[in-house]
């Protein structure tokens, strides 16, 4: 379980989250949406402590994450990431990114690791990609291989920092097809995302941020719906 | 023009000089090795050191680029000696090479580290990667191939600079020509096949580091 809890983020005089308070049960898959600039990708990075906060707390699975003596590295397996720019490690071919964590960070076996590689590899359907290097995949193919990456750590929850607002609409299809796949299997899920679709269809909770603060968060067929709040109607308005 | 050429005592000195030549190669890759893995952490220090660590890198790379690098062997040789500290010729050479080479190419490295997006930073960390081992195993790799090229041009530049080393004593290429030249007189002679051996030293230097950058970068 992930709990927020009053999170307040500054950066410099700029007041990025005011007050969030959201608790995200196991097996749930959460969808934050928002203009940009509202702060929900602030949020995913100061759930796995990328980024500091100013006050209020994050506490994963009983574990408080900005704690002083919360292992953070030790955290941060549990909590796969993907971005938005994929961040493919280009000087590694396919296997070797995913491999890499494993092998170095959970002390598996070069063999071990290897094996974990392949298994996530073709779990995202890059079977056939193993020895290529980042360069010579699409975006489309690098963001899945991002997914593979942080899956092959085993964690209990992935962010998804818009990872499909990078990528050239006709690949965008193939990462949503795997996050849904991942929905499927029970993966804990926070989607900071812009693909409304996406959001409506696979999320059980969609939360709508506004200028630092969740301005509203309920199932997909209230926010599409019957939202609640002005703010959210107009912004659903403006994106359909 | 009535200048007669004597080749026959530089072709009796060859051996020693391809020896010094042999000289020549290993303290300017020496230096090269200790500048790489010095001017690595300098740049670590300008970028993402405490305040005092970020002064002395910056104190390090501004002497080191802007005074000449003869100055800089005589202070490690005739400055450090007015204090009682005596290095070896050898030591002498070494050391100033590798603090120079340090200075120029941590400012290549820091070149490189700022063309490395902070993403890929955010990237390892996010798996779990302590800071240390995401430089080591993430961004290092990819800022030396960034400066790979430039890195190439100053070993060339590396094994010029060692000519230096004559003048604090120390017998490497062309501190042996210039031996072997006052103690004969043939000086253009001694001077144009020692050229002739920098140059073959540079282009056998150029074809490995080319080799090696090919091993090594393959994508």
């Amino acid at each position: 379980m992930i709990e927020v809890k009053d999170l307040h983020k500054y950066f410099g005089a700029l007041h990025v989250l005011k007050g969030i308070d959201l608790t995200v049960q196991k097996g749930e898959v959460l969808s934050v949406i928002g203009a940009s600039g509202s702060g929900k990708s602030t949020l995913l990075y100061c759930i796995n402590a990328l980024e500091t906060i100013e006050q209020g707390e994050v506490i994963v699975d009983g574990v408080s994450v900005h704690a002083k003596s919360t292992d953070i590295n030790k955290l941060r397996q549990n909590l796969g990431m993907v971005f938005q720019q994929w961040n493919s490690f280009p000087h590694l071919t396919a296997t070797e990114n995913v491999a890499l964590a494993p092998k170095i960070v959970s002390g598996k076996s070069r063999q071990e690791a290897r094996e974990i590689a392949v298994k996530q590899l073709e779990h995202v359907g890059l079977g056939d990609k193993l020895d290529v290097y980042p360069s010579a995949l699409s975006g489309g193919q690098q963001q899945r291989l991002a997914i593979a990456r942080a899956l092959a750590m085993e964690p209990d929850y992935m962010l998804f920092d818009e990872a499909t607002s990078a990528l050239d609409p006709e690949l965008v299809g193939e990462v949503l097809d795997t996050m849904r796949l991942l929905a499927e299997e029970g993966m804990t899920m926070i989607c900071v995302t812009h693909e409304m679709g996406f959001a409506r269809d696979v999320s059980d909770r969609v939360a709508y941020f506004h200028q630092g603060m969740m301005e509203e968060i309920g199932p997909p067929a209230q926010i599409f719906g019957e939202a609640q709040s002005e703010q959210t109607r107009k912004f659903l308005a403006n994106v359909r | 023009m009535d200048y007669t050429f004597h080749w026959r005592p530089v072709f009796r000195a060859l051996p020693d000089l391809l020896d010094a030549g042999l000289l020549t190669m290993e303290v300017a890759i020496l230096s090269m090795v200790i500048g790489i893995v010095t001017g690595l952490l300098l740049a670590l220090a300008r970028l993402t050191g405490a305040a005092p660590l970020r002064w002395f890198a910056t104190t390090w790379i501004e002497v080191a680029r802007n005074t000449p690098a003869l100055f800089q062997l005589f202070f490690f040789g005739f400055g450090l000696g007015a204090f009682g500290i005596h290095l070896s010729p050898y030591f002498i050479v070494l050391v100033g090479l590798s603090f120079n080479n340090a200075g120029y190419l941590a400012e290549n490295f820091r070149g490189g580290f700022q063309a490395v997006p902070p993403t890929q930073l955010r990237a390892a960390r996010s798996l779990g990667m302590t800071a240390t081992q995401a430089y080591v195993r993430i961004i290092i790799p990819q800022v030396l191939r960034i400066v790979y090229h430039p890195m190439t041009n100053h070993m060339v530049w590396a094994v010029l600079m060692s000519s230096l080393g004559m003048l604090v004593g120390f017998r490497e290429l062309s501190g042996e020509t210039q031996f072997f030249a006052s103690k004969t007189f043939r000086i253009f002679e001694y001077f144009a096949v020692t050229a002739v051996i920098y140059y073959v030293i540079v282009k056998v230097i150029l074809a490995l580091s080319r080799l090696i950058g090919w091993r090594l970068f393959r994508y």
